[in-house]
């Protein structure tokens, strides 16, 4: 999986200018030679260990587990890599992979700057040109990476068009691409895109299974019955799951974002609430009206903030492969403070939406029973975000 | 011989250069987007694309862009565009292709929206977010209600590639002037002009260069490798500046242009 053309199922697919397709072939036939090239292997091992800080820990939860009186909750801890969340894993894995090809400049997009920030720094260190596009608003939420980012030396291009978010930086971005495709790789920070994004971009963080499955043994880990994580484009969740797609007895869940409530029209709920499309090349579901107009998302979490979502997680909601459920801002908060007073550790508030849903399953979860929650990243960038709606505490 | 093909054909045998004007539908407005067509037509236009506006537009820069955002913030729909080639083909039998984007088809429903704009009168269609590959969403749809499905071909094409979509290739073929999206001002053509020389070797379709094609210089630099040339943004750019007087300028001066070389 994917088929040839792209395809998980019906999913997926590469919906993309002619200009661009000689690129995305190229891109394909280079990725799939380095995916089996040893010194490539070797030297991305090499900075995910010696730079990002991998392996990261499985952590037994304790307070949190003694807090729901039940189960035992531990947390794939990628808060603790280099810049913060899981989106470095899939940076460092593109920019090899740029360098590889002989690009030297690389564009990317980004939401709540974590992805870019991540793109900036491995710009840095392997010395490529930098550009990442990131919609006006966003650039207002989301000063502190901002300023990040050009500390990098990346150049952050403010996106007026459409609706000026995400979704407006993501098509920019690859407008950029179709323009500069000779001299430029494009990093597209989750699993959405054209073929072969959406695969590459999974191969580059499924490392968080992989990890996951060899520590459940090493921390006798015998009855694993939940496996959850926050899906914006669904990088961390795919990241996640994808070691675990074919056990059948664990239950996988992906949390969305519900937003204001997915009664109401924001939220940023493309699994739960939209019809498939084709979106930033790909078709996978989509918050769309009935002409096909893309609707613009919500979430109090810039990272989720997206109206579509990877198509292989697409093909994994219509065969059942993993659940999909969807909690609030409201929830998501409470999990936020939650985990900051029981464990003393700041998730993000993606991740807090992830983390909400344990209130969930927690009651329905036998004594021996383990729950493990992908961290995806820490919460330091949400704070300014956090005074703004919860006030002085 | 569909109207396009004819219009195409006949130009071609006649060693006149075609003329392809775009206007996105319902910018700033319906009615003027039908008095601009009838007007291009009259200043000897030859074929009218007629875009659908959408959301999220990859392959567009600036200008189409924008006149879509706006055409949308003041209530254009599939239904609205539909109806407007209607009411063109009450005063007009110029051939009119549909341009947009694949999730415009689809958020309609594919064979509904083909159908319709069908019914309606358009003689083609073009997706530019639908490359050779992924076609097989909306042939065999276009091959019953008899509308060709325009390829496009870029600069950066292989020759297997170009081989591939000419042999397909209906109505005509679209040739991207330049890597990138819509708009600007190019008026260097021999990286195009060299791909449609590999078209032309499988192909006898007519071959019209679009993206960049600003005035009568670029159009005539154009023209020299091509059997039609495309103009859009700049179509925009008058209508938005000058209104439908700036556009019949511009149009006519692009035909005098052309008529002016093939002579
Ligand atoms: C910490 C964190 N988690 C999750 C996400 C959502 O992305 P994805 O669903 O691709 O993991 C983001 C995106 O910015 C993020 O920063």
């Amino acid at each position: 999986m994917p088929d040839k053309n792209g395809k998980f199922g019906e999913f997926g697919g590469r919906f993309v200018p002619e200009t661009v397709m000689p690129a995305l072939i190229e891109l394909e036939e280079r990725y799939e030679a380095l995916k089996n090239d040893a010194s490539f292997q070797e030297e991305l091992h090499f900075y995910l260990q010696e730079y990002a800080g991998r392996p990261t820990a499985l952590y037994f939860a304790k307070n949190l587990t003694a807090h729901y009186g039940r189960g035992k909750i531990y947390l794939k801890r990628e808060d603790l890599l280099h810049t913060g969340a899981h989106k470095i894993n899939n940076a460092i894995g593109q920019a090899l992979l740029a360098r590889r090809m002989g690009k030297k400049k690389i564009v990317a997009e980004t939401g709540a700057g974590q992805h870019g920030v991540a793109c900036a720094t491995v710009a840095a260190l392997f010395g490529l040109e930098c550009r990442v596009y990131m919609g006006k608003e966003d650039i207002e939420r989301q000063a502190l990476n901002v300023f990040r980012m050009r500390l990098l030396g990346t150049e952050v291009i403010p996106v007026t068009s459409g609706t000026g978010t995400l979704k407006d930086a993501t098509s920019e971005a690859i407008r950029y691409w179709v323009t500069n495709v000779e001299d430029t790789h494009y990093i597209i920070g989750s699993v959405v895109g054209p073929h072969p994004y959406p695969m590459i971009v999974r191969d580059f963080q499924k490392i968080i299974g992989e990890e996951v499955k060899e520590q459940i043994l090493k921390c006798n880990i015998e009855k694993l019955k939940y496996i959850v994580a926050c899906i914006g484009g669904g990088s961390n969740a795919m990241g996640m799951f994808y070691s675990f797609r074919n056990d059948k007895e664990i239950i996988k869940i992906g949390v969305e974002a519900a937003g204001k409530g997915i009664t109401t029209n924001e939220h940023a709920a493309s699994l739960t609430k939209g019809r498939p499309g084709v979106l930033h090349g790909a078709f996978s579901y989509l918050l769309q009206d009935k002409d096909g107009q893309i609707i613009e998302p919500y979430s109090i979490s810039a990272g989720l903030d997206y109206p579509g979502v990877g198509p292989e997680h697409s093909f994994f909601k219509d065969s059942g492969i993993v659940e999909y459920q969807a909690v609030t801002d409201e929830e998501a908060l409470q999990a936020f403070k939650r985990l900051a007073r029981i464990e003393g550790i700041i998730p993000a508030l993606e991740s807090s939406h992830a983390l909400s849903y344990l209130e969930e399953i927690m009651p329905k979860t036998q004594v021996d029973e383990t729950v493990i929650v992908c961290l995806s990243g820490r919460g330091d960038k949400d704070v300014d975000m956090a005074i703004k709606v919860m006030g002085g505490l | 011989m569909s109207n396009l093909s004819e219009t195409l054909q006949g130009l071609k045998a006649s060693g006149r250069k075609g003329l392809i004007v775009y206007l996105t539908a319902g910018y700033p407005d319906y009615a003027t987007t039908l008095e601009t067509v009838l007007a291009m037509e009259a200043e000897g236009a030859d074929v009218i694309e007629i875009g659908i506006p959408f959301s999220d537009p990859i392959a567009d820069g600036p200008v189409i862009q924008h006149a879509a955002t706006l055409a949308l913030k003041t209530g254009s729909t599939t239904a609205k565009s539909i109806e407007l080639v209607a009411q063109i083909r009450k005063s007009s039998r110029i051939p009119l292709v549909v341009m947009t984007y694949v999730n415009s088809i689809l958020g309609y429903g594919k064979e509904k929206f083909i159908a319709d704009f069908v019914k309606a009168g358009i003689d083609g269609l073009i997706v530019p977010d639908l490359p050779l590959e992924e076609t097989g969403l909306l042939e065999d749809i276009c091959k019953r209600q008899g509308i060709p499905l325009i390829g496009l071909i870029a600069p950066t094409s292989t020759v297997d590639r170009i081989k591939c979509i000419a042999q397909k290739a209906e109505g005509f073929l679209y040739c991207v002037s330049n890597t990138g999206v819509t708009g600007g001002q190019h008026n260097n053509y021999d990286q195009i002009g060299t791909v449609i020389k590999a078209a032309r070797q499988v192909s006898q379709i007519p071959m019209a260069i679009g993206f960049g094609i600003g005035n009568s210089q670029g159009a005539s630099a154009a023209a020299r490798y091509a059997d039609a040339v495309i103009v859009g943004s700049a179509i925009l750019e008058k209508l938005t500046n000058e209104g439908i007087a700036g556009v019949r300028n511009l149009v006519r001066s692009i035909r005098e242009t052309l008529d002016g070389e093939s002579e």
